[in-house]
């Protein structure tokens, strides 16, 4: 009588205890939905992020750490699209937590608020590791993150009813500020347009058709395979025809490939920021796109 | 005992209140969330429109990309405009990540070696082997086909089966590994999961052959749990509401597969806790303990018998107890948390496994018998090195160690030296196996590893193994756990 007494005790605990925190939790998958969360959020959420701008989102571990984190989400913000068919589908079965499960009001897809780009007519393995509801990447298109924040905006509102007036006004105010931004990136870049890069991934096809940068060749020699020598070689040629001005990667993806390939046929690589927090500059979304846009306007103007 | 059960029981019903609490609560929402998502849908086709725009404006400077794009605008809003329609379609506007939208996740793994070994019976002195414990043939053998279905049910519930097909001697057999059902966001961190499966115990245990980093089980594993402890019956998790991670669980299962027995109790009962934490971006750990007790009538000894011709000899345990219990660690680091360059990991496991019963030896007309209690332990240590990538090497050390006693010897035409080389029972030098391998992963899904083993049974015998081996996952491969 006395176990089933203290573990009546404990589990009643344990509700009083979460119903007391105050702030709403959120699981951010990426560092980029994080910020996002935070810029909506404000003071009345709390975010973590299961990656850093130095991790590939693909592949990370579904560590005990994350495991813990999920337990106790009341929101879970991710890139979807399959994006981290890795290791999230096992972090939601192991956390045991309702209330971010697929589907709920709690599980927040972003890529999925949005059209995406690329979807693949037809599958197979043999091309390389993409993903069947097109790119995922959506996060360096500032049209599309618009969207996606009054998406998120409105979740919130949902989720934290007694709030909604606050998560509603922290997106009035950062349309307002948003919109002044991209029209001044937008203006500022404009001499980009018609640039020609390599990539590593297609992690950039957003970011270049906002700024209609055509990509001629990726590193990869197919999505998700690592580069070989073979096909860097290859890239050589294409260096020679197309005249690419720069090799563009992540700060999360190995410069080896990048920095070989530069080297013999003189375009300079260039490191992006890719996520919030990949360079010192980018502390928020604002500064990773004023970040991002400068770096491109310096390196692709010298020339 | 009897507290144990009674414990699990009310952590169960307690279970079964919460989720009904939590449906009742789910129910307003999911009706305000349908509202949400239409207002959201009707409000998405509008900016899509725009969105298309946009996208056509930017196609156009990209001359290469006008078409492509055109034709994802039009699709899209094609798509939209069929979403606003119809009502029932909104739930994937939601989206969600599967491995296939309706139909269930399949996963073949494709295995197959080539070994060069003097000897493939395996012989542990002082254990008597069953369940999958063995060696592999010499030449070429395909291993373990797996084939796996999985899939969320509906949204409480998951599913998933594993069989193996295994060809050996001339027989195709298939070989249910694990057909189970589990609940999904139960609600406090809880998890059910029923019917056969891999008991959580240890680390290695719950993984399948597949994402194992060596060709072969380490030997504590094939010598006490004759390969993996499956069982079957109802297992529950929980999750605590703490920062750092804490999981409890307990099984309570029919115990009746090695190293358990016949019995017609559910004598099996499991308790495991894990705990784990990030050291810091770029390591982090698990430590996990573990409890397995059953009891049986009769258990079996044999294993893979390898073809003696003639008798078979009956080699039985009767009347058992036994109790196992380890520890496990893993250690893994990548710098950055980033291991798509290089990683390294490192595990080990200790087990101590105390049981007793009557053994008996029976070939043809002779026997022996004996009162028997024995205490075995064993462990294994490895660690695994990706210094480029696709490329990894790693290093394992297996060592056990018996001490059997036993009384009350009954000479029945096999006298007592025969019975313990004979029944496996007799314990002599301890069994030590070094390993080190060398795999090569061109993509996430192919694998191909060579693999060199200096094995010494204490028996007085070393035999070294060479295994060339490729493992091939097939279909949508789900998420490997920690």
């Amino acid at each position: 009588m006395k176990i089933k007494l203290i573990i009546a005790a404990a589990l009643a605990l344990f509700v009083v205890s979460t119903q007391a925190q105050a702030k709403l939790k959120i699981f951010a998958c990426e560092p980029e939905w994080k910020a996002l969360a935070e810029t909506i959020g404000g003071e009345q959420v709390k975010v973590t992020s299961a990656t850093t701008a130095f991790q590939d989102p693909h592949h990370i571990e579904a560590r005990p750490s994350l495991i813990a984190k999920t337990r106790r989400a009341d929101l879970l913000i991710c890139t979807g699209s399959e994006l981290e068919i890795g290791w999230l589908p096992l972090l939601l079965r192991q956390s045991g937590n309702p209330q971010i499960q697929a589907g709920k009001p709690g599980y927040f897809m972003a890529s999925e608020q949005v059209e995406r780009i690329e979807v693949p007519e037809q599958m197979d393995r043999s091309m390389g590791d993409i993903h069947a509801s097109g790119n995922p990447h959506v996060h360096l298109d500032p049209h599309r993150l618009l969207s996606i924040a009054e998406k998120l905006s409105q979740r919130l509102q949902l989720i934290d009813q007694k709030n909604a007036p606050f998560y509603e006004q922290q997106f009035a105010n950062f349309r307002t500020k948003w919109l002044e931004s991209v029209q001044s990136w937008e203006k500022q870049s404009a001499t980009l347009a018609g640039k020609k890069v390599v990539v590593y991934h297609k992690n950039w096809s957003y970011l270049l058709a906002w700024l209609g940068i055509e990509a001629v060749a990726d590193l990869e020699p197919k999505p998700g395979i690592p580069p070989t020598s073979s096909h860097l070689i290859s890239l050589l040629q294409v260096a020679e025809s197309e005249q690419p001005e720069v090799i563009l990667i992540a700060a999360y993806q190995g410069d080896k490939g990048a920095r070989w390939l530069s080297e013999k046929s003189g375009i300079p690589m260039l490191t992006l920021p890719f996520t919030v927090g990949g360079n010192n500059a980018s502390t928020d979304l604002f500064t990773l796109y004023e970040n991002t846009v400068s770096q491109l306007l310096n390196t692709l103007q010298d020339d | 005992m009897k507290v144990d059960r009674f414990l699990l029981g009310s952590l169960l019903s307690g279970s079964l209140l919460v989720s009904g609490h939590v449906s009742a609560g789910e129910k307003i929402m999911v009706d305000k969330t349908e509202y949400e998502q239409l207002k959201a849908a009707v409000e998405s086709l509008m900016q899509a429109k725009e969105a298309n725009k946009k996208v056509l404006l930017g196609a156009e400077q990209a001359a290469a990309k006008a078409a492509a794009s055109a034709k994802t605008a039009t699709e899209t809003a094609n798509r939209l405009d069929k979403r606003v329609k119809s009502k029932s379609s909104l739930a994937k506007s939601a989206g969600r990540i599967s491995g296939n939208e309706f139909n269930p996740a399949v996963s073949l793994i494709l295995d197959g070696r080539y070994t060069d070994i003097d000897n493939s019976e395996l012989a542990l002195p002082g254990f008597q082997l069953g369940g999958e414990a063995g060696l592999p043939d010499n030449g070429f053998t395909t291993g373990h086909n797996e084939l796996s279905i999985s899939a969320n049910i509906d949204d409480k519930f998951y599913g998933s089966m594993t069989a193996a097909i295994v060809y050996d001697e001339g027989e195709t057999e298939v070989e249910l590994e694990e057909a189970f059902i589990e609940t999904l966001g139960l609600g406090q961190g809880l998890t059910l999961k029923g019917g056969r499966f891999f008991s959580g115990i240890g680390y290695l245990n719950s993984i399948h052959d597949h994402a194992h980093d060596f060709a072969d089980r380490p030997l504590v594993y094939d010598a006490l749990f004759g390969g993996h402890l499956i069982e079957t019956g109802l297992q529950a998790r929980w999750v605590a509401p703490t920062d750092f991670y804490l999981s409890l669980g307990a099984e309570v299962t029919s115990g009746s597969e090695f190293p358990g027995g016949e019995n017609d109790n559910n004598e099996g009962l499991g308790f495991f806790v894990k705990t784990g934490g990030d050291i810091n971006e770029s390591s982090s750990w698990q430590l996990g303990a573990s409890y397995f007790t059953t009891e049986f009538d009769v258990r079996e000894a044999g294993g893979h018998s390898h073809g003696h011709g003639g008798d078979e000899p009956d080699n039985e345990l009767l009347d058992g107890n036994v109790d196992i219990a380890g520890i496990d660690f893993v250690y893994k680091w990548a710098p950055n948390g980033n291991p798509k360059q290089t990683n390294f990991k490192f595990q080990a496991e200790y087990f101590i496994r105390d049981e007793d019963g009557h053994a008996e030896f029976t070939e043809g007309a002779n026997s022996a018998e004996a009162d028997y209690d024995g205490e075995q332990t064993g462990y294994y240590a490895q660690a695994i090195y990706q210094f480029m990538p696709a490329w990894r090497v790693g290093i394992r050390y297996d060592h056990l160690e018996a001490d059997n006693r036993f009384a009350n010897f009954v000479n029945g035409g096999i006298d007592q030296d025969e019975f313990l080389e004979e029944s496996g029972l007799g314990a002599e030098d301890d069994p030590h196996r070094s390993s080190i391998m060398l795999d090569y992963s061109p993509s996430h899904f192919s694998r191909i590893r060579l693999q060199y083993s200096d094995f010494d049974n204490g028996h007085g015998e070393s035999e070294d193994m060479i295994t060339l081996q490729y493992i091939m996952s097939l279909g949508s491969h789900g998420a490997h756990s920690y």
